[in-house]
């Protein structure tokens, strides 16, 4: 028929104007990211961080900085190590996880944000302290445990236990962090408070 | 003075006050304050529904592309078109160089005036029309070509190549597509017998959209391209030519070219409905209301037809002027002519015979049109073709 193709094309526009816009109206709703994005703060764990530095290391911009000092804590296994300065320069990272991916005690996760916009340079370095405060929302990009504990990082908050690929028998340092069972054995000998 | 203007009641209510205050002495001073109330609130109020109507088509073409359109300032965004105007008003006026600035600073003024003056002969409702001119639609054609010569001055004065190709492409187009235009007008005013647009719409028992399908549809496609819209926007075909015309103009210049192509949509949307839709005398006490409704349907309609309607190219745009409309139109003076020679009273029967006979016209017409078309070009004339290419010869 003559005109067909038209009336098809008009269908489909007319159609379009009683269906929901596809918008997602930003400030208001937010697209849900996957919870293995890659996203812009990142959550760190200090208790399970021992300053080896190896995201430092393995940053291929060499955006991250640790400064270390010996503590007085634990000096029976070895010093702890207070960890001074851990400055990420998100101005020029990228985003590729490198670091995450290195570190080999999970002290590190990607984040799950991605509104960091700042107005001055220098506010883009995240420091120590903040590392410090932040909810700790890590995605589950590189963290297989995550997913099997099935965590959403955008409803729950995650504990350094969480986020452990496995009980840290193996490196009893802190009492805390250990289950209950493992706990009394590791304080038996009266060694750990 | 002011005899045109008797039969709107406004005006002669407020020339009645004037004269109460200032006596009969001062005739032509009531007059004038009658005449200037008038004209403030018919261009103002004009001009506000074209600003309001930027953002009604903002909008719903919105919708049509499953987008949600302005809606940050105001409720709804309703206010979009004041921030936008404050916005283009802050704007820095640019002129170039080697611009010949008298008709570059004129060419906004041509083009926004002739859709202004044209309100004056559009029967908004009973009585409410400002005069009621014997040759109407005359006037009609004659203020429409001003913007022609509108573009044409804002293209040349310019001094860019791109706003010329603009210019000239759409005093072509415009100049083509004023020839079927006026041929449907012709029609009409010798269906109505009268060339006066208050006697065109009393004269329709039936709409004449019903009475003349083809004239419809044809007044529809010729005015669609005066007007520059989507699938006739050549003029401004931002993937060739920047903007067109409109390329060097900037701040309120620019505003007044963009106030003037939306508020035109409404003046035409008034002179289709006045033409073939009935105009206002289905219920006279919500007259205006019903004469705002059908304006409004129109405009939803070039705004759905622009949504979905790419544009063509302009070689197409002339084949579609001088192929297509020009013989179909032809056809429809020729269809109505003799149809009113052979009923002249044009009672309601009459036209409904008259419209039986137009709708089999319309349909035999666009059909035979359409199969010599596509033979002239070489092209496969049956329509069950999957793929026929739209080629040009």
């Amino acid at each position: 028929m003559y005109g067909s193709g038209m009336m098809k094309g008009f269908g489909v526009t007319i159609r379009n104007l009683f269906r929901k816009p596809v918008t997602v109206q930003y400030p208001e709703e937010k697209v849900r990211q996957s919870s293995r994005f890659r996203g812009q703060e990142f959550s760190w764990f200090e208790d399970r961080c021992t300053g080896c530095a190896s995201c430092a290391k393995y940053c291929p911009l060499g955006i991250i900085r640790i400064v270390t000092s010996p503590s007085d804590r634990h000096k029976q296994d070895g010093a702890d190590f207070n960890i001074d300065v851990f400055d990420i320069d998100q101005a020029r990272c990228m985003y590729c996880g490198l670091c995450v991916e290195a570190c080999p005690y999970d002290a590190l996760h990607m984040g799950t944000n991605f509104e960091g916009a700042q107005l001055r340079r220098q506010d883009l370095v995240i420091t120590v302290d903040v590392l410090r405060k932040r909810a700790k929302h890590p995605s589950t990009w590189y963290r297989p445990q995550l997913e099997r504990q099935d965590f959403d990082p955008y409803k729950q908050e995650a504990d350094m236990q969480t986020v452990a690929r496995e009980p840290y028998y193996w490196h009893p340092k802190r009492p805390a962090m250990l289950p209950e069972s493992a706990r009394k054995e590791a304080t038996a000998d009266g060694e750990y408070k | 003075m002011g005899d045109l203007l008797r039969e709107n009641t406004l005006y002669g209510n407020i020339y009645d006050w004037a004269i109460g205050i200032v006596g009969e002495d001062l005739a032509w001073l009531a007059y004038t304050v009658a005449v200037m109330a008038i004209i403030l609130l018919v261009v103002n109020a004009f001009l506000a529904m074209g600003t309001l109507y930027t953002w009604a088509e903002r909008r719903i073409i919105g919708r049509f592309q499953s987008r949600v359109g302005p809606n940050r300032v105001g409720p709804f965004g309703l206010l979009q078109a004041i921030a936008d105007a404050v916005k283009l008003l802050f704007k820095e006026d640019i002129v170039p160089r080697a611009a010949d600035r008298i008709v570059f600073n004129l060419a906004p003024i041509a083009m926004l005036a002739p859709s202004v003056m044209a309100l004056a002969v559009i029967p908004f409702g009973q009585t409410s029309y400002l005069a009621n001119l014997n040759i109407g639609l005359l006037y009609l054609i004659a203020t429409s070509g001003i913007a022609s010569l509108a573009v044409m001055m804002a293209g040349y004065a310019s001094s860019n190549r791109y706003a010329m190709f603009g210019a000239m492409r759409a005093v072509a187009m415009l100049i083509s597509y004023e020839i079927p235009l006026v041929m449907v007008l012709l029609a009409v005013a010798l269906l109505a017998g009268s060339m006066s647009l208050v006697d065109v719409m009393t004269s329709q028992a039936i709409p004449f959209l019903l009475v003349t399908p083809l004239g419809a549809i044809i007044f529809f496609l010729a005015i669609s391209a005066e007007l520059n819209r989507s699938p006739f926007d050549i003029t401004e075909a931002e993937s060739e030519l920047i903007a067109g015309y409109l390329t060097e103009y900037s701040g309120m210049k620019f505003g007044v070219f963009y106030l003037a192509e939306f508020a035109n949509v409404l003046l035409a949307g008034a002179i289709f409905s006045t033409l073939f839709l009935g105009g206002w005398p289905w219920w006279t006490p919500l007259s205006h209301v019903w004469f705002l409704v059908k304006v409004m349907a129109f405009a939803f309609i070039a705004i759905w037809v622009r949504s979905t309607i790419p544009r063509f190219r302009i070689d197409q745009i002339m084949v579609i002027a001088w192929k297509v409309l020009f013989p179909l139109s032809l056809v429809n003076v020729a269809a109505i002519a003799i149809e009113v020679v052979a009923w002249p009273e044009r009672t309601l029967p009459q036209l409904v015979i008259m419209g039986i006979i137009n709708w089999g016209i319309t349909a035999v017409a666009t059909v035979a049109v359409t199969r010599a078309w596509r033979a002239s070009n070489g092209l496969r004339v049956s329509p069950s073709a999957r793929a026929v290419r739209l080629e040009v010869g």
